[in-house]
């Protein structure tokens, strides 16, 4: 699933040809009870729907009381991150004809489930705030733009590709057993300002990640990096911070 | 810029020690390093673990894959192989390696998938004193073993 396509691709998909697909969805709703359950709908889409389109025809014309978060439906809001037969993709950028004829789709696990397909994103966030993801600079403010070379810019350009989705976080399994632990997703926003040259508190971000909440819990599954829309290499993103502990270079 | 209230122990705007010029102005090291218990823990996780590859491989060849392996080691192999400071010196390495890898390894563990404080404080105690038994146990047999106080089986 999830195949990469030129823009413009439609070479397999017959115009206007409508599907069926089967959806399998993991409810919830302790207001009804107090256990998750499966429902299964047949939805009419075209092959080059995507499973988010595929949610909406469920939400709109089938079970309104579906709760799902989607905003910008393109990839890149972050949003709508979900459990696509089994691992994490955004609903919004995997295709319908990728995943025919059945598709299972579940909450991101290791976060609080609070309603079907919604998590409580707190303890993801606090690990996102926890490493302080925003330009610190004390030096006074420039008359003109802070510049920096294309190689300096190059240092951290994969890390700023971060949408906040959680799919990295919810698929790491230190996250899920201890989500005391910051996460994939903090680490490659810190990483985008410990290796920015015009950023001051690298020794404050690398502190918060060298605590027993911090970067060594990684286990280096790539479980993260697997998982990521966005196709960031974030445990290699991971693994530059612990370099840039162990060697007090950065 | 504003102070967060909502932020964790870090102070980021406050200048950095002696440096004028504020936080992370020092890149050339003067300050302490940033890394504390953990990187060091974990350190001592890969470097230990490429000793006992070493160690333990060696152990396995030597005790049983060498001449008729586990066949030979009676009494007096051992009494042979220990009359040597290198082989003490050897498994005592491998003891104490063994001894503190593997229950890092089990804190670690219990520090992920242990979510009670309490369970985590027996748990993590529990290793660490049954650890410092064991290598206590093990020290003075590698120390103190001396054939001769068996002279019925020498």
């Amino acid at each position: 699933m999830a195949v990469t396509r030129e823009p413009g691709d439609r070479t397999d998909a017959a115009p206007d040809e409508t599907v069926q697909l089967l959806m399998r969805i993991r409810r919830y709703n302790p207001e009804l009870r107090a256990d998750p359950w499966w429902d299964e709908f047949t939805v009419d889409v075209e092959p080059t729907d995507r499973i988010l389109d595929a949610l909406h025809e469920v939400k709109w014309h089938h079970d309104g009381t579906l709760a799902l978060r989607r905003s910008c439906a393109h990839g890149i809001c972050g949003s709508d991150a979900m459990l696509i037969n089994g691992v994490n993709r955004l609903a919004c950028k995997v295709l319908v004809k990728d995943v025919m004829p059945k598709v299972t789709v579940e909450p991101i696990r290791g976060l609080t489930p609070l309603k079907d397909l919604i998590v409580d994103m707190e303890p993801f966030f606090a690990g996102y705030r926890s490493v302080l993801p925003f330009l610190i600079n004390d030096e006074g403010e420039p008359d003109r733009e802070r510049k920096q070379s294309p190689e300096e810019r190059e240092r951290y350009d994969d890390t700023t590709k971060c949408i906040l989705c959680a799919a990295c976080t919810t698929s790491c399994p230190i996250f899920w057993g201890d989500e005391e632990y910051v996460g994939p997703a903090a680490i490659v926003n810190a990483h985008r300002f410990i290796f920015d040259s015009r950023d001051r508190a690298d020794r404050e971000r690398l502190k918060v990640l060298s605590e027993k909440t911090g970067v060594f819990r990684c286990r280096t599954t790539f479980n993260c990096t697997e998982a990521c829309p966005r196709g960031i290499k974030v445990t290699r993103a991971i693994q530059d911070v612990k370099r840039a502990i162990l060697f007090d270079r950065y | 810029m504003a102070t967060r209230t909502d932020e964790p122990a870090g102070r980021p705007m406050e200048p950095g020690p002696g440096t004028g010029r504020g936080l992370g102005a020092n890149r050339t090291g003067r300050d302490r390093p940033v890394g504390g218990f953990e990187l060091w823990s974990w350190l001592f996780m890969r470097v230990s673990g490429l000793l006992l590859l070493f160690l333990a491989v060696g152990h396995v060849l030597i005790m049983h894959v060498i001449d008729e392996g586990v066949e030979r080691v009676d009494f007096a192999f051992v009494q042979l192989r220990w009359g040597s400071p290198f082989w003490r010196t050897w498994d005592w390495l491998l003891l104490t390696f063994a001894l503190i890898h593997g229950v890092n390894g089990l804190r670690v563990i219990v520090l992920d998938y242990v979510r009670r404080p309490g369970a985590r404080f027996v748990l993590n105690w529990f290793f660490y004193l049954t650890g410092t038994v064991l290598f206590f146990l093990g020290t003075v047999i590698v120390f103190t073993f001396d054939p001769s106080a068996w002279p019925a089986t020498s």
